[in-house]
């Protein structure tokens, strides 16, 4: 039963981590800029489509035909040649294995870009604009971005598989004193958790440490005084909403392999990563990241059978089941702050 | 055009507001008046007839409803003599000519479904209602057909199902006006029993996880039925969430869970994320029991296969028709799908293709659009060479009784196409059943004044 | 009449009724003549209507109130297999039924508002579609649908002895409701629904309301208590959305939980926004919108295309073609997205803002007292 449970929890760690990763950037934008950005999942979707555009572009193919042999339908068959192999040889190879990884390096400057561009495009203007209103916009702006990809790529999942050398399990349980095949657990899900955590700390240590962060954090506690001392805010905002697309699309491009992208990930995503940001309270960075680990834990042990058997549909409804009690029993979330999006 | 009628000026409004008045206690008069004057619904009076077709386009199951539309492309023009004809070519007993429909020539009109049953009965409605489509076709989930199949015996025009496997679609929910040329989860449990019994013996415990809906249901029941048959322990059977996404919270338990045989009752993209999840906790690495963990998908189809790549190797399933087999009708349709896509045709293609024409040669013998006539040309009728062996059209329930293929993903595939393996073509007198087993009741086929 | 009703608010009634009742007449032309989508406009004109008494008078935010519509098409699905096929039972059941559900819900979203307040109907909406989809089934009919059989009970067409032939279809004191005879149907109820909505704009319970959206902190200062203003609200637009759902069923019998999911909130929310939220006649007008192009837009393919283009030089007409084919067809969320995010950004007010705009740069041309507009909005 131990082991049961561990790899449930170890589960619960690794949905929680993408989760929290989620909703990182989306509070991240709420807290510094106070927008409520329904777009948010439309960036981590446009991020995975960074990944899926690297591979179709390394995976660009030459088509030759050859006469003297047929396909099982009688037409002459077609020869593809990959032009990456073609011109760098191994290298193309291991080029085209490692995609995903790869990937992040165009989605980083792509992302940034975006984002920045729909913060001084759109965004900024809806500043001063209600909350319900910023939420219709960006609500717009996602079924654009969703459409516009499913115009280019169709409306088909579209698989990236990982690096060969990361597929399959690793044995965690033999790691730490366990039986052999006990506790066994996707290396790419591990790496997605180290990943996560990574960026996770990266963001924490950025705001806490530098200049940058610290000015930003003063911002966010008192914009006005902030802008009296003569510190240009309105840039460093944007700069964090570009930063908080880039966090949101490497969260896409890593979750690839995971789960074949197609336009309306970004939609399914969004209903979650809201009521993970409203669980952890608006605009609080640990809250999120609170949440997002919390409420993977319970939907992972939600699932489990002797649970469904107690309470059936539990594991279908538990999150918002859980964010229904917690905004009923703690009125601004886990760590929310009072007066925020309540007027 | 509604923002310029409510910005108009008073008077204007007023003055049309009269005539309105005045012509709205006539129109309803006249419009029903129109659709009572018909002999039944949607009776095409003038040089051609028009096919609605119903497919999901978008949602879980889009890549299908593409197969599917290029498929009805591909018939209607070989019913109306373009092309290289096709399987009008080998189908015995045909009254088909290549000149149409009874000499009209076939059109069609199209809907998204988004693989959504609301969304696929309003489709249908607007086929019937707005373009006169005489009959309506398509749908690659049962969800789909079993809703649009009762509007349509409502409606009084006969619906001609794609791809559903539901026990349902001809059992408890069959109507008088829809047809099913596809198999069922019944009739995939009785052929897949005793290939699973040969290739993995009798002593096993499966773990089943089960899409949360009618069709997982009725699958997970027939392969427990079968399995236990067997001689095989089920462990659990456990629902999961239709478009889940992520499935890892439902394969951990698997893992220590006792079993040795995973069964996903998944389709379309579910079961292309279940399966790759499932080969990512390295479960077709592992053991269990002193024997080799195995995974089973009970419904296959070439489109999943391909999307699940090279995690389906080795992998046993069902499956309604495959374009490798070698008989003259498979061998026909493949090339004339090939020659005009550049690919093979998957077993929904396959469904769809057969039902057109199969529609269109009943209404050929019956020598009119009339559904109750075109009805009883169906009920009973057995035709052959259209790459399932003999087959008939069962009276008592409108399910196609012919053979069943069992599948299993190919270890060495020469092309991306070439996916799956023909393991084992079972006869139809093998997955023969009872039609009363499932009960249901058809109802009338005399047509109900209400289409409008 | 005078004092029951302003002249103004009367004209509009007569109007909107006029305009309602010609339709199958006027929108022949515009390919959308024929009853099923015709009924479509009218339901989901109730529906916006609904939303816009909680989203526009009182500007609490629901994202979740497909769930009030799909409760009530299936309470109205219930009624026709269990008691009559007569339509009118089936409506009372599902009002009441959606009511109570409204009640329930609102009692507990209410507790919040802002953002709180729209995850809350978000979630609750969600778990009811979750719930609908899976282990609700045995009600449900899940994934397939609740539809009517031939086997149905219906005890109070049984205790009368009438018996059915057929496919068991929702009437009307005997008369069936499928095609036109369905559009009048629903028409009248949206007039009925409109009627209504104008009278609760205008009584001082909707000024009440208003004044909740404009400040409620303020209102909560003067020792008055919102909860039960803002609840009232919340329950008569779940109402209004249960009584779509139910003629959704009328027309149509099948219930699916499609209808509940929280993109089907969200179209509630477009249609709103689009046509004007806060005013009376916007919301309508939104729902019409967006329907007529779900179903006109979304059915125009690259055949129908390349014959309207074909004035153009070849060349050139194939480069339109392909560009605006991304917008129809399957695009067409495409065009709705872009013509939304277009509206929010330049005309927050929707539609009925235009209009007024326009209308105003009218008079300020013409001679004063030469336009009268008929649109009074409601704010």
């Amino acid at each position: 039963m131990f082991e049961v449970i561990f790899l449930q929890f170890l589960n619960g760690l690794d949905k929680g981590a993408a989760y929290a990763l989620i909703a990182l950037g989306l509070t991240l934008v709420f807290g510094t800029l106070g927008v409520v950005n329904f777009a948010h999942g439309a960036l981590f979707m446009l991020g995975a489509f960074c990944a899926v555009m690297f591979r179709q572009f390394l995976t660009l193919e030459t088509v030759t035909i050859d006469p003297t042999q047929t396909s099982p339908w009688g037409a002459p068959l077609e020869i593809r040649t990959p032009l990456v192999q073609a011109w760098f040889g191994d290298f193309g190879a291991v080029l085209v294995n490692y995609s995903v990884p790869f990937s992040i390096l165009i989605t980083i400057p792509i992302m940034l870009l975006l984002g920045i561009a729909l913060e001084r495009g759109i965004i900024k203007h809806f500043y001063k604009r209600p909350h319900a209103e910023q939420i219709l916009v960006t609500f717009g702006l996602a079924i654009v971005a969703q459409e516009v990809i499913k115009s280019i790529f169709g409306p088909n999942p579209i698989p990236q598989p990982m690096p060969t050398d990361l597929r399959g399990a690793a044995d965690i349980g033999s790691w730490i004193g366990f039986q052999a095949n006990v506790i066994t657990y996707p290396l790419w899900r591990l790496i997605y958790f180290l990943f996560s955590a990574i960026v996770i700390g990266g963001v924490f240590a950025f705001l806490q440490f530098t200049t940058f962060g610290m000015v930003v954090r003063a911002g966010m506690a008192d914009r006005e005084t902030v802008g009296l001392l003569g510190i240009n805010i309105d840039r460093r905002f944007t700069i964090m909403f570009g930063l908080a697309a880039v966090v949101a699309g490497m969260a896409g491009v890593m979750y690839t392999p995971l789960l074949p992208p197609n336009y309306h990930l970004g939609m399914d995503f969004l209903v979650l990563s809201f009521v993970v940001v409203v669980v952890g309270g608006m605009g609080s960075l640990p809250g999120a990241v609170a949440a997002g680990f919390l409420l993977g834990i319970l939907q992972s042990f939600a699932s489990m059978t002797q649970v469904k058997d107690v309470i059936p549909g539990i594991d279908q409804i538990i999150i918002y089941l859980v964010a229904v009690v917690i905004l009923l029993v703690r009125p601004r979330g886990l760590m929310g702050r009072r007066g925020v999006m309540e007027s | 055009m509604t923002i310029l009628k409510s910005g108009m000026s008073r008077r204007r409004l007023l003055q049309t507001g009269m005539a309105g008045i005045i012509g709205s206690g006539v129109a309803p008069m006249m419009f029903t008046k129109g659709a009572w004057a018909q002999e039944f619904c949607n009776n095409p009076t003038g040089d051609t007839v028009t096919l609605g077709l119903n497919l999901p386009l978008t949602g879980a199951y889009a890549e299908e409803g593409a197969d599917e539309q290029k498929a009805y492309e591909l018939a209607i023009a070989h019913l109306n003599g373009e092309g290289d004809g096709g399987l009008l070519n080998v189908l015995t007993p045909s009254a088909l000519t290549g000149n149409g429909i009874l000499g009209k020539k076939v059109g069609y009109v199209t809907s998204d479904s988004q693989t959504k049953s609301d969304v696929a009965r309003a489709g249908a409605t607007r086929m019937i209602e707005r373009d006169g489509a005489i009959m309506i076709t398509g749908g690659s989930s049962s969800g789909e057909a079993v809703a649009v199949q009762g509007l349509c015996q409502e409606m009084g025009v006969i619906f001609m199902a794609g791809l559903t496997h539901s026990n349902d679609t001809t059992g408890k929910d069959k109507r008088r006006y829809g047809f099913r040329h596809f198999f069922n989860a019944y009739q995939s449990g009785t052929a897949l029993g005793p290939v699973l019994s040969n290739a993995y013996g009798n002593d096993r415990r499966a773990y089943h996880l089960t899409a949360d809906y009618t069709w997982g249901w009725t699958q997970e029941e027939s392969i427990k039925n079968t399995t236990e048959a067997l001689g095989w322990d089920t462990v659990e059977a456990v629902r999961t969430p239709l478009g889940a996404g992520d499935f890892s919270q439902f394969l951990t338990p698997v893992l220590n869970s006792g079993a040795d045989v995973l069964i996903l009752n998944h389709y379309g993209n579910d079961m292309v994320n279940s399966l790759t999840q499932a080969v990512q906790f390295g479960m077709r690495d592992r053991q269990a029991n002193g024997k080799d963990f195995q995974i089973v998908v009970p419904l296959f189809s070439e489109l999943m296969a391909k999307g699940a790549g090279e995690n389906i190797k080795g992998i046993f399933g069902t499956s309604n028709w495959h374009w490798n087999l070698q008989d003259p009708g498979s061998i026909a349709f493949t090339k004339s799908f090939g020659a005009a896509y550049g690919s093979p045709p998957s077993q929904a293609a396959h469904t769809c293709y057969v039902q057109t024409l199969l529609y269109a040669d009943a209404v050929e013998r019956a020598g009119t659009f009339y559904p109750p006539e075109v009805i009883k040309a169906l009920e009973g009728h057995e035709f052959d060479g259209m790459g399932n062996g003999r087959t008939l059209y069962r009276a008592e329930d409108h399910q196609c009784m012919k053979s069943v293929l069992v599948v299993q993903g190919n270890d060495a595939p020469t092309s991306e196409y070439d996916v799956l393996n023909v393991v084992e073509e079972v006869d139809a007198a093998t997955v023969d059943y009872d039609p009363s087993i499932f009960g249901g009741e058809l109802g009338p086929a005399e047509p109900a004044p209400v289409c409008a | 009449m005078a004092n029951f009703m302003s002249r103004n608010d009367l004209l509009l009634l007569l109007g909107f009724t006029v305009v309602v009742l010609t339709m199958p007449i006027w929108l022949t032309p515009f390919g959308a003549g024929y009853p099923d989508l015709l009924q479509r406009f009218m339901i989901f004109g109730i529906f916006a209507v609904g939303f816009n008494i909680l989203f526009g008078l009182t500007g609490y935010l629901s994202f979740g109130h497909a769930a009030f519509f799909g409760v009530g098409s299936y309470a109205a699905v219930w009624s026709f297999k269990l008691l009559t096929l007569d339509a009118i039972p089936a409506m009372i059941f599902a009002v009441l039924i959606s009511g109570l559900f409204a009640l329930i819900i609102g009692f507990l979203s209410l507790r919040r508002s802002g953002i709180y307040f729209s995850i809350l109907t978000l979630a609750f909406a969600q778990m009811s579609y979750n719930l609908a989809y899976s282990v609700l089934t045995p009600i449900t009919n899940g994934e397939t649908g609740l539809q009517l059989t031939l086997n149905d009970p219906r005890v109070l067409d049984a205790a009368i002895g009438q018996t059915f032939v057929g496919q068991p279809v929702p009437t009307l004191l005997g008369q069936q409701l499928g095609g036109y005879a369905g559009f009048y149907f629903c028409a009248g109820f949206l007039i009925l629904s409109f009627f209504f909505a104008q009278r609760v704009a205008g009584s001082p319970f909707g000024m009440m309301l208003k004044s909740i959206k404009s400040n409620q902190t303020r209102m909560q200062f003067t020792g008055f208590n919102t909860r039960p203003y803002a609840l009232s609200a919340f329950v008569i637009s779940g109402m209004y959305a249960g009584l779509a759902g139910a003629l959704l069923a009328v027309t149509d019998p099948l219930a699916g939980a499609e209808r509940m999911q929280w993109t089907a909130s969200g179209e509630v929310v477009l249609m709103t926004i689009l046509g004007g939220v806060g005013t009376l006649v916007g919301p309508v007008i939104g729902a019409w919108i967006i329907k007529y192009f779900e179903n006109i837009l979304s059915a125009l393919n690259d055949n129908i295309l390349t014959q309207f283009w074909s004035f153009l030089p070849e060349g050139l007409a194939e480069i339109v073609v392909k560009v605006t084919s991304k917008f129809v067809g399957d695009g067409w969320h495409l065009t709705l997205g872009l013509v939304f995010v277009i509206i929010v950004i330049f005309l927050p007010g929707g539609i009925m803002e235009g209009v007024r705009r326009m209308a105003a740069t009218a008079r300020r041309s013409d001679p004063p007292g030469a336009k009268s507009h008929q649109h009074q909005p409601a704010e």
